[in-house]
Formats: structure tokens, C-alpha cells, sequence
């Protein structure tokens, strides 16, 4: 954190600091407090919207669309991994004739939304419904193409001496991208896969408009026989938000046992990538 | 490929391809406003903005924006606060788009050089003054790629918003693929040229506006 954006704070600089400090606290405060006066006064804490969450059948419920929905994540994340591998690396072949159609491919899955992608490919499967087909595949298609330029710009992060030494010790191309770029890639990318990981996680919250089974078919299931939406979409975003910030943890960990060693140092440009936007 | 539907329909696809801009624009305007008093909230000086901040963030980038539209459209008419349901969902986006906003632009704020903050403080300008007048037109200038990135992203989002019924483009695509069963790959990929219009736009804008501003190094 770049500390000269104010200096060590002065006697007069502290009090005002904690002056602010405290009225942040009690803005914020307020204005959950408000929040919470608007929920009670509208009747939106009546136990008869909350019931659902505690009765055992309907925990049964939520707990089998997560299951849907984590399986759904990790055909996709796995499928992505593929397809962003094969793709990554086409886009960087030395035939034209494998580059353009790899980049064609790549641009234009990036460039359309999920959400008209799987509408499209559930009319495909006849809009069937209760189907994790058209959402998979939605998800293998877009999360793919990024993680296909971001295995790029991770093989291309390698530092350059590393490949003329793999080169100059007579290796051919094929042989480079196997034993040198892709293993120290892989290390220089993992928090922007870990990144995308946690975009294909949410991103499965789009199987509610192909009636996929999952989190958010759940939540509709249930606030179709309990008028609670408010409640339950915000039961099911604190379910998210618990399950990314657990996949976070998880990201980190697997970085610090991957990037153990501190000899694989990528360039400059690799920190882009782990801006990824979802 | 069968393209005739877009004799009957054409009308239809402007009239979302407009809904789909007002949306984009209404959030983004929210969310670089939002975003960017985020990110002067994390870094501050004053301890509690920063912790503010930085719940906010992991709050917004962590839910999937369906279920914060769901939040402001179900949720807000119910406590009693309606802006209407364009404004409702375009709330919701920015909101979520402000999160991503706000980290983009803080890459940027850490990435001025020192040295312009180190003169501001220098000069006796206090924290505000420093941002607003300093360090926040550098950053803009240098975090023009990852907003691009941003905006896009929000633009593709704004397709959400059909599944709550308003009538824009990816609507639009779901009334087609069942009035036209014989043109579906046509009517989506004629959805999907008109969402890569909008981002080849933004794509062009952020190209301009990074060789207008571009930082000189020396």
C-alpha cells in the first residue's frame, strides 16, 4: 500500500482521523440500521418468510441444488482448463492456418454474453428442462476462451532467456512448450485461474434461466411456495459469497504450495491478467 | 441460414438494442462514481473507511450479479424503496460493476509513481486534496485497459436483466428462439454480432482515449 498518499499521522491528524472513523462507524450503522427498520416495518422478519430455512426438507433442498451447482462448476472449470489449453496454445502455433480460427473462436466467445450463449444452446437442446448440458457447455465455451488468453499471456510471461536457452539446447518447438513454458506458465497464472474458477462458480447462477438444477432452481422452487424472494435471495448470496470466499482461501493455498519455489518470476505484463474481470 | 425473421423483427431488436444501451450507460455511470469513492476509500488514511471498503468489495465481487438483481428488484418495492424498474436493475449492475471499478482503479492509484505523491505531501497538501488533484487524473490515465475490460464485462451483464423481464436484447433472443425454430443459430448470431458491436465500440473508445492520454515515459 503506497503510504505516501499521507504522511504519519500528527497529534491534530489523529483526532481528526478517529473523528472520521467514528463517523464512519455510525454512518454505516445507521444506515443498516435504517435497512433493518425498513425490513421490519414491511413485515420482512415474519418467522413464516424465514421458516423454510430451518425446516430439515427444505435444507435437504438447497443443499442438493449446491450440490448441483458445484458439480455444474466443476465440469465447467475442468472442461475450461481443456479448452483454454488447446486454444492458448493454438493461438500461438506458427501456422496461420491454426492461428486465425483459434483467435476467430476465442474473440468471439469472449466477446457474447453467457447469458444469450446458453439461452441459445438450451434452445439447441430443445429447452428441455431440469438439463445441466446447455449451462456446462455455456460455461466451457466462454470461461475456456479466457482462460485461453490467459494461458497466453502466462506463456508468454516466461522469461525469454528461458526459451532461447531450450532452444539453443537443439529442442523443438512442441518440446519448449512442454518442459519449459507451460509448467512455469501455469505457476505465473494460477491467481488468474484461481480467479476465473471463482467466475464459472458464479456464473452457474445462470442455470436459473434454463430451469438447470442448482442453487438459484432451488431458491425459485421455494420462494414460488413462500412469496419470501427477498429472503431467499439474500440466504442464497450469503451461500455464495461463503463458497467464493472459501474458494479464495483454497486459490491462495494452492499458490503458496505451487509457487513454493521463488525462482520462477514472471514479467511485467503477467499482474494484468490477475485483474480479471468477471 | 434462414435471416428472413429479421424482416418482422427488426424493429424489436433496435428497440432492445437501445434498451440494452440505456442500461449499460445508466450503470456505468454508477459504477464510476460508486467505484471511485471506493477506491479513494481504500487507501485513505481513516482505518474505518478503509475496512468499509474493502467489505464492500468482497461483498459485491463475490455475489453473482443475477442474484443482486433479484435483491433490488423483489427486495427494494418490498421494504418500500422503488426507483422504478429500470433504475431498480441498473442500480443492482452498477453496484456490482462499482466493485470491480474500484480494485481496478486502486491498481492504478498504487501505480503512480511515488514520487507524485512524495511532492504532493511535500507541498503540505492534505489527503484530499492530493487525490483529487494529484493522484486520481494519473490513475485514470493508467488504468485504461483494465476499465475497458470492465465496461465490457458490464455491457455483456446487462443481458441479465432479461431474465427479469426487461425487454432488451437478450430478451429479445429468447423471444425469437421460440417464434422461429428454423432460425435459431441466425437470429443468435445476429444477437450476438449486435453485443459485439457494443464492445468492438468500447474496445475502439478505450483505444482512442489510451493514445490520447498516454503517459510519456521518459
Amino acid at each position: 500500500m503506497s503510504t505516501l498518499l499521507f504522511d504519519v499521522p500528527g497529534p491534530k491528524a489523529r483526532r481528526r482521523h478517529k473523528i472520521l472513523s467514528v463517523v464512519t462507524v455510525v454512518g454505516v450503522a445507521a444506515f443498516l440500521g435504517l435497512v433493518v427498520w425498513r425490513f421490519a416495518s414491511t413485515g420482512q422478519f415474519d418467522y413464516e418468510l424465514w421458516e423454510v430455512f430451518v425446516t430439515p426438507a427444505y435444507i435437504e433442498f438447497i443443499l442438493e441444488g449446491l450440490y448441483y451447482t458445484l458439480l455444474a462448476a466443476v465440469m465447467a472449470i475442468a472442461g475450461a482448463l481443456v479448452f483454454g489449453l488447446l486454444f492458448g496454445i493454438g493461438k500461438l502455433s506458427d501456422h496461420a492456418w491454426v492461428r486465425w480460427p483459434c483467435w476467430v473462436v476465442v474473440e468471439f466467445f469472449r466477446a457474447v454474453p453467457l447469458y444469450i450463449l446458453i439461452t441459445y444452446l438450451w434452445a439447441l437442446y430443445r429447452f428441455q428442462i431440469e438439463l445441466l448440458a446447455p449451462l456446462v457447455i455455456g460455461l466451457i465455451l466462454y470461461n475456456g476462451s479466457v482462460l485461453a488468453e490467459t494461458f497466453r499471456a502466462g506463456i508468454n510471461a516466461v522469461p525469454k532467456g528461458q526459451v532461447e536457452a531450450a532452444y539453443a539446447l537443439g529442442m523443438r518447438k512442441s518440446a519448449v512448450m512442454r518442459i519449459v513454458q507451460l509448467p512455469q506458465a501455469i505457476k505465473i497464472m494460477t491467481p488468474a485461474i484461481i480467479s476465473q474458477c471463482i467466475v464459472a462458480l458464479k456464473d452457474t447462477s445462470l442455470g436459473y434461466i434454463i430451469v438447470a438444477p442448482g442453487l438459484t432452481y432451488a431458491g425459485r422452487q421455494i420462494w414460488r411456495e413462500f412469496d419470501n424472494h427477498l429472503q431467499v435471495a439474500l440466504v442464497l448470496g450469503a451461500i455464495y459469497i461463503i463458497l467464493n470466499l472459501c474458494l479464495e482461501q483454497l486459490g491462495r493455498f494452492a499458490q503458496r504450495r505451487l509457487t513454493e519455489s521463488r525462482t520462477v518470476q514472471g514479467d511485467a505484463g503477467a499482474d494484468d491478467a490477475a485483474l480479471a474481470v468477471r | 441460414m434462414d435471416f428472413s425473421f429479421l424482416q418482422d423483427s427488426w424493429e424489436l431488436l433496435l428497440k432492445g438494442f437501445w434498451v440494452t444501451l440505456r442500461v449499460f450507460f445508466a450503470s456505468g455511470l454508477i459504477a464510476l462514481v460508486l467505484g471511485t469513492f471506493v477506491a479513494v476509500a481504500r487507501v485513505s488514511p481513516v482505518p474505518a473507511m478503509r475496512v468499509v471498503g474493502t467489505a464492500y468489495v468482497t461483498l459485491f465481487r463475490n455475489t453473482p450479479l443475477l442474484l443482486l438483481l433479484f435483491i433490488t428488484y423483489y427486495g427494494l418495492p418490498a421494504m418500500g424503496i422503488d426507483f422504478g424498474f429500470f433504475w431498480n436493475v441498473s442500480l443492482a449492475a452498477g453496484l456490482y460493476t462499482a466493485a470491480f471499478v474500484c480494485e481496478a482503479l486502486r491498481s492504478g492509484i498504487n501505480g503512480v509513481p511515488l514520487g507524485q505523491a512524495e511532492a504532493a505531501r511535500a507541498v503540505g497538501m492534505p489527503f484530499t486534496m492530493t487525490m483529487t488533484q494529484v493522484i486520481l487524473p494519473q490513475a485514470f490515465r493508467l488504468v485504461v485497459p483494465p476499465m475497458a475490460s470492465v465496461f465490457i464485462a458490464l455491457a455483456k451483464n446487462t443481458s441479465l436483466v432479461a431474465a427479469l423481464g426487461l425487454a432488451d436484447l437478450a430478451f429479445r433472443l429468447q423471444g425469437l428462439l421460440r417464434d422461429y425454430p428454423s432460425s435459431r443459430t441466425a437470429a443468435f448470431l445476429t444477437i450476438a454480432a449486435m453485443y459485439i458491436i457494443i464492445v468492438a465500440a468500447i474496445s475502439l473508445v478505450a483505444s482512442w482515449a489510451e493514445r490520447r492520454w498516454k503517459v510519456e515515459s521518459r
